[in-house]
């Protein structure tokens, strides 16, 4: 009876932790927005098109390379709405077609075909499409109405109805092993053509009737010099297949629905006095402005890198006309509304623009009063692809608005006359890796501190310099107040807190930073955290799309007047070798330093607590031939470096051969093996090591328990977690490794194996614990398991830790939980001092960011409620780790695909700054032990001082009625 | 060192402690080269090397032999030399330059004997030599294994493992070492304790919700049940003898 007293008491204790946590977690209706932001992307553009052709229409339509189709309100860029398909070639889109109001799209490699109301954004329908690699899709018109898609498969060909996507017909390509067919063709007739091609051969045209899918023709004609349809053919007017071949320097056309057996009609291209760039492969541009009729009969030819030329298809089918010259021009495209067609092109004005004008397809000339400036950036891409969106205006002439996509996968969106209405920064969709920046103080704080990094100059000039900075600070504050006393007579909507790059400035408690993100475009930004508005940006041209990127702070804002410094590392992972990018992450410019030649490939870099004279740590960068390179490497870094060698070591690891090995730094700068460590890679293989994040700081050295001793935790600063799986996959003898080694002296502290259990591995690795997350092939679930590490009730050295003199291994404790979601990625809080209790941040596949309290995770949770535990606050052991909404930090803000989630302490001890990134960036702040710090919102100053001072009146009238009574009674 | 067979199997009651259970851990301390291996010993035999010089360029020497021997049971005990006084020498002059003293030894499988047991490659450690010789050479050293069998590290400590800068006036301190040896294969990681828990709950349950299973409807809520009958019934009477009935509901 008694232990049921207890557990009741206990339960009662843990609802109490419960509600606790909760009131701690969720968000307040109105705290939405207003610590956090959220900013959705959806990738680099693959395909666009604009609604309809007229001047009120608002919406785009987007599909891009992360296999999103979305749709933007094309007046603002914001997101309309937006669908997110499997990662992978699974859900690759290829080929996004839109008619009326339907958007038909090919998806997986033609494995679905899709069609989308683009109003709403809601699936018409889906079709499964048969086995076979897409080649090409073309919507197909019966008497003028577009009733039809048909798609073209490596060997099939099928038509849909556009209305249910049920199959019309499917027919299976003649002789599909030798020929290759590329392109389908419909141009409002009772047929539908397929060409293919033998390479170097012969081209193939195959003519199907809509009704049944019947082979009405089939003809071969000779074409040696034809590679392929795809890269060099297009069909313009009236059924004419026109082709360039650059060998020949020739084009060549062939009309396709001809009876007899055609043949293809050269035309040199010097006949027309065109040349061709040397080296480069002449490319087609034509238009089909509608489905049911044929294509335009003019057509661009690009002849160099920015040279154009529209030409015209004579009426005899095989004479052709030049009709404009464009040189320079860089980019071209046609665009239709109505009946008119024209050709936007995009040629250079000056360094900082590029003019877009409209001409007239028939005739080639400029329309009066359209041009448009695009505006070049001095750090961005180069213009890639113009999307022209035409519409006649009330006094029939034709306004447009363009979109251009730059190299840095960039949107702007540009309307008459060169306004840019919005610019999309879609290379955040990728995010490889990040950095909180501290923002730097402002002039006054800066002079402030000015004063103590100067040399002494006497007493009287230091009163003097004093009092003038006292002056100065309170001349900013009176500064301040009055602008506060203005601003609070205007209304609230007038007053604009527009962050610019030269208001920044560093608030009260640290709140605000710059995060400084590198894409995996190449492309680095500059976001302010508070806001999310980009600051700065800056595209490195030349960046391999494979590219690895490693973000270094080499020197803080701390250090005025010296500016921040980061440097970006950047390894091409084919050759190794790596190049360095520093610059300022405030500002985002270039800095002007000397930078190391590297022509051998680097192996690791590791960055010293070590700085130089102008407070930059050092770098050091390590190549393959172990020698190493400092960064910066000035005399006095370099005697520094020579003093420490001897305690100087890094490890590197291998994991292709499972060899963990360590180094010693030597006075030369070159390098000693000193320790290695082999794991064979018959049994299992790396696949990944963490250490600790350097700027953590763990405030309790111990855990005091139920019996007042204390616990102390093994703080090793080197310690790695390496993460194994086997190579064995059978789900009975799979096992993941979890190895606990020292990175100075290699040292095994521990290694655990889970068996039944596969990855992938999620861990974090903090303080004297690793979290880690893996699927249990048995029991088929996700869980997680906690190693904590204890020196035990005795510290051995407590006055300093060195991995060279801990002879006794620590204790483990291991605890493992059933998760009940599978997991994208996992992060823990952070914060200034380290004595908020800490919280794992886990972002799940649904979009949502889970704060788990460690409290939960912790392998000295009971099985038995005893009373040491209790006094502890332990929770009791429950094999399963609940997930509860209110710990969504995220609300309903999801973040699609999370792929990391950054921590940054801030100026207060019980804030964290926390950004998921992914598809989407999402910022906000967490307080795992609620705002100790912090008033309330709410907090009643008007009740509390109205206390004050009522509570100090009645003390003054008592006392004085007490000396009046105490006087009248002395009187009696 | 003790033996400690199979404790945590016996300790699984609180799965949290996980102890390093080492299997079986001997030593051998400072025997002369040829005195006696044990010639029943049916495990193999491979070198443990060390180098110490003043120039930090590993010239690794024999110090002794490890017997290993696999299976089920896995054991493993050094014989070794004692230090000649050349190398005595070289190890005090190493200590004083702060250099480092590495052991290393071949990557072997325990277990798979006859293919391929000896792979390429070593595995090394170091300790620093002024430790070494502080500790009057007594170190302690471990192989760690892994799942197969395979030795995948060594490590080395001293005890006491700092260098205090003391000196060893005693030759005779730094003739023999002092060794004890140990083979850590992996723990194993515990899976969530399910069976356990729900016994709990199930002992749990049991215990309250027996005397609850027991009370009808009415005697969980009677407290509701009569003052709600009992203020009808007023109400009821109210209607029938107007104001009487108010005085006697208030109770």
């Amino acid at each position: 009876m008694k232990s049921s007293v207890k557990m009741a008491k206990l339960t009662s204790l843990f609802v109490i932790l419960l509600s606790f946590f909760c009131i701690s977690e969720a968000v307040f209706e109105d705290q939405v927005g207003k610590f956090d932001w959220r900013q959705q992307y959806v990738g680099k553009t693959l395909f666009a098109h604009f609604e309809s052709n007229t001047q009120s229409s608002k919406k785009m339509f987007v599909a891009t390379d992360k296999n999103i189709f979305a749709s933007f309100n094309s007046r603002t860029g914001d997101l309309l709405w937006r669908h997110v398909d499997k990662t992978g070639p699974e859900g690759s889109i290829d080929i996004l077609l839109l008619h009326g109001q339907d958007a038909l799209m090919v998806v997986g490699d033609g494995r679905l075909l899709r069609s989308w109301d683009t109003n709403i954004g809601g699936l018409n329908w889906e079709a499964v499409l048969d086995t076979g690699s897409f080649q090409a899709a073309c919507f197909v018109a019966i008497q003028d109405t577009v009733k039809l898609v048909a798609v073209l498969k490596k060997a099939a060909i099928s038509l849909h109805y556009l209305s249910n996507g049920h199959q019309k017909w499917v027919e299976n390509l003649p002789d599909s092993d030798a020929v290759q067919y590329q392109a389908v063709y419909s141009g409002g007739e009772e047929e539908v053509y397929v060409l293919g091609v033998v390479p170097n051969s012969h081209l193939t045209i195959i003519a199907y009737s809509l009704e049944d899918g019947e082979i009405i023709k089939q003809r071969s004609v000779e074409a040696s010099w034809l590679s392929s349809i795809e890269s060099s053919c297009v069909v313009v007017g009236q059924g004419v297949l026109m082709c360039v071949d650059p060998a020949t320097l020739a084009l060549y056309t062939l009309p396709i629905q001809a009876e007899e057996t055609p043949e293809f009609s050269q035309i040199l291209l010097q006949s027309l006095d065109l040349e061709v760039f040397p080296g480069f492969q002449p490319v087609l541009v034509s238009s089909q402005p509608h489905p049911a009729r044929s294509p335009l009969s003019e057509f661009f030819l690009q002849l160099g890198p920015d040279h154009h030329v529209l030409l015209q298809l004579n009426a005899d089918g095989y004479t052709i006309a030049p009709l404009r010259d464009f040189q320079p021009a860089f980019l071209v495209s046609f665009a239709t509304t109505g009946k008119k067609t024209v050709a936007a092109v995009m040629t250079p004005k000056n360094e900082t623009a590029c003019a877009i004008n409209l001409f007239s397809v028939d005739s080639g000339r400029r329309l009066l009063d359209t041009t448009v400036l695009f505006p070049l950036e001095p750090n961005g891409g180069k213009p890639h692809t113009l999307y022209v969106h035409a519409f006649l205006k009330k006094d029939d002439s034709v306004g447009y608005r363009v979109l251009v996509q730059t190299q840095d996968h960039a949107l702007t969106f540009i309307q008459q006359p060169g306004r840019v209405v919005w610019t999309r920064e879609e290379a955040l969709a990728d995010v490889v890796t990040m950095e909180m920046v501290d923002l730097p103080l402002t002039g006054t704080q800066a002079e402030l501190e000015g004063e103590f990094g100067k040399k002494a100059d006497g007493l009287f000039p230091m009163v003097l310099k004093r009092l003038s900075s006292q002056v100065t600070l309170l001349q900013a504050w009176l500064a301040h107040l009055w602008k506060l006393f203005y601003e609070a007579r205007k209304p609230r909507s007038q007053v604009k807190n527009e962050v610019t790059i030269e208001t920044l400035s560093r608030d009260e408690f640290n709140l605000q930073k710059m995060m400084v993100m590198v894409t995996a475009s190449g492309k680095l930004f500059g976001i302010d955290s508070k806001s999310g508005s980009i600051l700065w940006k800056h595209y490195l041209e030349n960046v391999q799309p494979n590219a690895a990127f490693k973000l270094i702070v080499q020197r803080t804002t701390a250090h005025f007047p010296h500016p921040p410094q980061c440097t970006l590392l950047i390894k091409d992972k084919d050759t190794g070798l790596a190049t360095l990018h520093v610059f300022n992450p405030i500002f985002g410019r270039k800095s002007h330093i000397a930078l190391p030649a590297l022509p051998r490939p680097i192996l690791q870099s590791l960055l010293l607590p070590v700085i130089d004279q102008d407070y930059a740590k050092v770098l050091l960068l390590v190549d393959d031939q172990y020698k190493v390179t400092a960064f910066p490497s000035t005399k006095n870094v370099l005697q520094q470096l020579q003093e420490m060698a001897s305690s100087i070591f890094f490890y590197l690891i291998r994991s292709d051969q499972g060899n963990l090995s360590g180094f010693r730094l030597r006075k030369d700068l070159s390098t000693e093996r000193i320790w290695e460590v082999v794991l064979p890679t018959e049994v299992q293989k790396i696949v990944a090591v963490k250490g600790k994040r350097p700027n953590e700081h763990v405030h309790s050295q111990g855990r005091v328990m139920g019996d007042r001793s204390v616990l102390y935790k093994y703080l090793n600063p080197n310690l790695l977690a390496v993460v194994t799986e086997s190579t064995d996959t059978h789900p009975e003898r799979a096992f993941v490794g979890v190895f606990l080694v020292d990175g100075v002296t290699g040292r095994i502290i521990h290694e655990a194996v889970q068996r039944k259990a596969r990855g992938p591995v999620h861990f974090v690795h903090s303080e004297n614990w690793v979290v880690y997350e893996y699927w249990n092939t048995k029991s088929r679930r996700n869980e997680f398991s906690v190693l904590e590490l204890f020196e035990g009730t005795e510290l051995y050295n407590s006055t300093v830790f060195s991995s060279l003199d801990r002879p006794h291994l620590p204790q483990v404790l291991q605890q493992t939980y059933i998760f009940p979601s599978p997991i994208t990625t996992m992060e823990a809080t952070l914060t200034e001092k380290g004595i908020t209790s800490r919280h794992l941040l886990v972002g799940l596949p649904s979009g949502a960011i889970l704060s788990l309290p460690k409290m939960f995770l912790d392998p000295r949770r009971p099985e038995v409620v005893t009373e040491h535990s209790r006094e502890e606050n332990l929770i009791p052991y429950a094999p399963e780790m609940p997930i509860r909404t209110e710990w969504f930090i995220n609300y309903n803000q999801t973040v699609a695909r999370v792929k990391g989630i950054y921590t940054a302490p801030s100026g207060l001890e019980s804030t964290c700054l926390v950004v998921a990134y992914g598809l989407d960036i999402y910022q906000t702040r967490v307080y795992p032990s609620k705002q100790f710090d912090v008033l309330k919102d709410d907090y009643d100053y008007v009740l509390i001082s109205s206390v004050l001072f009522a509570l100090f009146f009645a003390t003054m009238i008592s006392k004085r009625l007490a000396q009046v009574k105490l006087l009248n009674r002395a009187w009696r | 060192m003790a033996s400690v067979p199979r404790l945590c199997l016996l300790l699984s009651i609180i799965p949290t402690i996980l102890i390093l259970c080492a299997d079986f851990a001997c030593c051998n301390t400072g025997r002369k080269t040829g005195d006696g291996l044990d010639t029943d010993f049916s495990g193999f035999s491979v070198p443990l090397e060390h180098s110490f010089e003043v120039d930090d360029v590993s010239r690794f020497r024999m110090r002794g032999a490890l017997q290993l021997r696999g299976g089920r049971e896995t054991s493993v005990s050094l014989s070794q030399s004692q230090l000649s006084e050349e190398d005595r020498n070289t190890l005090k002059e190493v200590a004083a330059v702060d250099g480092l003293y590495k052991i290393r030894v071949p990557r072997v499988s325990l277990t798979d004997r006859q293919t391929e047991r000896q792979m390429d490659g070593y595995l090394t450690a170091f300790v620093r030599a002024c430790s070494l010789v502080e500790s009057h050479l007594s170190d302690v050293i471990t192989l760690h294994t892994d799942v197969s069998g395979y030795l995948i590290g060594v490590s080395i400590v001293t005890i006491p493992g700092a260098c205090r800068g003391t000196e060893v006036e005693d030759e005779v301190d730094l003739e023999a070492f002092n060794t004890t040896l140990t083979i850590i294969p992996p723990t194993n990681a515990p899976q969530p304790e399910t069976a356990l828990f729900i016994e709990r709950m199930d002992i749990e349950h049991e215990k309250r919700g027996k005397p609850q299973e027991q009370k009808s409807f009415f005697a969980k809520y009677w407290m509701y049940i009569v003052p709600l009958v009992l203020f009808l019934m007023m109400s009821g009477a109210q209607d029938q003898s107007g104001g009487g009935a108010a005085n006697g509901g208030g109770r």
